[in-house]
Formats: C-alpha cells, sequence, structure tokens
C-alpha cells in the first residue's frame, strides 16, 4: 500500500515535470520560430528600405531622434525630425503635440506612413525613455553623435558610475 | 517542505516569523516611501515624475514573484497532494493579482506624461496583462467548482500553464522592440540606476515583500480556519 503509494507520486511527478516542460520549451519555440518582427512594436530605418515598404502604408517607426536634425515649420505647429538607427535614416514630420520626454538623441516610437517623398508622415509620437536612472549632470556625456540603442546600454550600464554617486 | 505540511506546524511556524515580518514591513515601507517621496533626486530627463517608479517597478517584481509562489504551491499541490499547498496557492493569488494591477495602473499613469500614452501593445505592457488575466482565471478557477479538491487541482494546472508567461514577461523588453525600456536593476552588467534612487527602491521592495509574508499568512489562516468550521458544521449536522 505505501509502495503503491509511492509510485504513484513519482509518475505524478513524471506527468507533471514532463507536462511542464514541453509545454514551456513549445511556447518559447513557437515564440522564436515567429521571429522578433511580427511580435515587435516597430521597424526600425533599416528595416523600411529592407522590406520596401510602401507609401500609404500604415506601420510605426521607432529610433533615436537624430541630433540636430529637429525643426520647427513657420507654422508653428509642424516638426521635422530625423529617426535614426546609426545604420539607416528617415525623415519625419509630424503636426500635434510632443510628449515631455521627446528630445533630440533620444528614442521615439512614431505611427504612421510614407507620403510621396518619402517622407514619414506620423499622426502620433510616443518617447521611449532608456534605462538610465539618475540625478541631473551625473551621467557622463555620450562622445558619439549616434549611439545605437543596443549599444547605449553598454555605454552607460556599467556598475562603475554607481561609484561617483 | 514536507514538515511544514502539516497545518499545527505551519502554526506554530506562522507565529514565530508574523512579529518579524510585520515590523519589517513598517519600518522599510515607512522609511522607503519617505525617501521615494520626499528625499530623494529627481530624475536628469524625467523630473519628479520618476518617483511613480519607487511604487511602480517593486509592484511588477512582486507580480511575477508571487505567481512563481502560486506554481510552486500549485506544482506541490498536483504531485503531492498537500491539502496545504493548495491553500498556499489559493491565499497568494489574490495578494499576486493585486501587486500586478498596481504595476499595471502606476505604469499607466506614469507612461501618459512620459511617453505620451497610457497603454500600448507591446510585449512588455501586453505580457503583464496577462499574468493578470492568469491571476483571475485562477481564482475564477477555484469559484466555478463546488468541490473543493476538484477545483484546486483544476486551478492549479491553469497555474503551472501560466508559468511560460514569466520568461516572456522578463525578456520581452530584450526579445522584441517594445516602447517599456530594458531592465535597470536585474542585468547582468550591473544596475542602470543611481545610487540615491536604487536604495530606496530596494527598500520599497522589501517592504512589499514583507506586506507579502504578513498577507499570506493571514490569508492562509483565515482558509484553514474557515476548513475547519465547516467540519464542525458537517460534524454537528452529522450528530444531530
Amino acid at each position: 500500500m505505501a509502495a503503491g503509494l509511492k509510485t504513484r507520486k513519482k509518475q505524478r511527478l513524471l506527468v507533471v515535470s514532463i507536462g511542464l516542460t514541453s509545454l514551456i520549451g513549445a511556447t518559447l519555440l513557437v515564440l522564436f520560430a515567429l521571429g522578433g518582427d511580427s511580435l515587435s512594436l516597430f521597424l526600425q530605418p533599416s528595416e523600411i528600405k529592407a522590406r520596401g515598404i510602401e507609401q500609404g502604408k500604415h506601420f510605426r517607426l521607432g529610433g533615436l531622434v537624430e541630433s540636430g536634425s529637429f525643426f520647427k515649420e513657420d507654422d508653428g505647429l509642424t516638426y521635422h525630425f530625423i529617426v535614426t538607427d546609426c545604420a539607416a535614416s528617415q525623415d519625419v514630420q509630424f503636426k500635434g503635440l510632443l510628449p515631455d520626454l521627446f528630445r533630440e538623441g533620444q528614442g521615439v516610437v512614431t505611427e504612421g506612413a510614407l507620403n510621396a517623398n518619402g517622407v514619414f508622415v506620423a499622426s502620433t509620437v510616443l518617447a521611449k525613455h532608456d534605462e538610465n536612472y539618475a540625478p541631473p549632470g551625473t551621467l557622463p556625456k555620450s562622445e558619439e553623435q549616434c549611439v545605437h540603442p543596443e549599444a547605449a546600454a553598454s555605454t552607460y550600464g556599467t556598475a562603475s558610475y554607481l561609484v561617483s554617486g | 517542505m514536507h514538515r511544514f505540511a502539516n497545518p499545527a506546524q505551519f502554526n506554530r511556524l506562522a507565529d514565530s516569523v508574523m512579529p518579524w515580518a510585520f515590523s519589517v514591513m513598517v519600518l522599510t515601507l515607512a522609511s522607503g516611501l519617505y525617501f521615494a517621496l520626499f528625499d530623494s533626486p529627481a530624475d536628469y530627463q524625467q523630473g519628479e515624475s520618476v518617483r511613480i517608479m519607487y511604487m511602480h517597478v517593486p509592484a511588477a517584481w512582486m507580480g511575477m514573484f508571487v505567481y512563481m509562489v502560486m506554481a510552486v504551491a500549485s506544482f506541490t499541490a498536483l504531485v503531492w497532494r498537500h491539502p496545504l499547498a493548495l491553500i498556499a496557492g489559493k491565499a497568494a493569488a489574490p495578494i499576486g493579482a493585486m501587486f500586478t494591477a498596481l504595476a499595471l495602473i502606476t505604469g499607466a499613469l506614469w507612461g501618459k506624461p512620459m511617453w505620451g500614452t497610457y497603454w500600448v501593445w507591446d510585449g512588455r505592457l501586453t505580457s503583464v496583462l496577462v499574468q493578470f488575466f492568469l491571476y483571475l482565471g485562477y481564482m475564477a478557477l477555484w469559484q466555478a467548482v463546488e468541490d473543493d479538491e476538484k477545483a484546486g487541482r483544476a486551478a492549479s494546472i491553469l497555474a503551472l500553464v501560466g508559468v511560460v508567461n514569466i520568461p516572456i514577461i522578463k525578456f520581452s523588453v530584450d526579445w522584441w522592440n517594445t516602447l517599456h525600456q530594458p531592465a535597470s536593476v536585474m542585468r547582468l552588467d550591473g544596475p542602470t540606476i543611481h545610487s540615491d534612487m536604487l536604495w530606496p527602491l530596494l527598500l520599497v521592495a522589501v517592504g512589499y515583500q514583507a506586506y507579502f509574508v504578513v498577507a499570506f499568512i493571514w490569508r492562509m489562516r483565515l482558509e484553514i480556519n474557515l476548513r475547519k468550521l465547516s467540519v464542525m458544521r458537517m460534524n454537528e449536522v452529522a450528530g444531530g
């Protein structure tokens, strides 16, 4: 009787463990098979050309606002800036209110479509912020004009600057 | 694990843990929230809005942590059929759901001024919402089935299936491009958050953790007592 109970427990342990591992394995495989693209929120400028996206097709574009590229039209409402992923860049035009965190050198996610001149006309602009939190003036200034989002993490992402704080 | 499967032993352990957990909770939450709200620097980009982080980030951590507690309890309940494991899962669920809701709500309130939107369907936000629904589903299954044994088994299976969502939440910001930024604290190359902001954050995190221990013990005791009560009632009816 006691031995029978023990084997049944072992059996349950085996069934539940195998079930759980295969389920997690299968789900992760499906996610990787789908690839990052279909589950990603936005396209980066270099992906626009690579995919040959036509004008008028609605999509989200994300990347960094290129330093020095931002200007306002004379009407005071229409903004122009360049979104870059350091490999390619894309002219963007937007009429509306920009979020507080919008600034050159920082990430944005915009939604809209390319017009006939190849300019991305955005209907919304969202600001992305990076993983750095610090009081003003404590972060080292980046020397480079264009820091790729993934590389940017390692610029600041060392524990060394924490000591100075 | 087996040693704590006995309710009497659980009660003894709970009695000794409770005063400690309660004092830690009061001290860390009070000091953590004081530093977070009044005595920590504003952010170089976000200004004062950064203070939402001190409530948002630990709540999100706890949402995942409590889920794992619920999942381990469910696993134990399914394999070893400990009644106390079922009770532990049932007791943890509403606390985890509350933390997940808190993370979602504070996140939305933070997203509006910073990002410019309350919500986007990116990988991180969506997977956390799925976690909230998993908690609700788990609780609903307990309610939906009359027989506690069966209800517990069904709910436990759901809890285990949902474990797959945990790595998705954690790595969503690395696997896919999202509006939500990557991790600032739990990353391989060390935190990217200034120490003056990291300490209040960790204090609040310890406070949330202690709150969980307190609430968890309370809820488990409540459930154990309710079961005792129903057994007593049944005996009374049977006795005439």
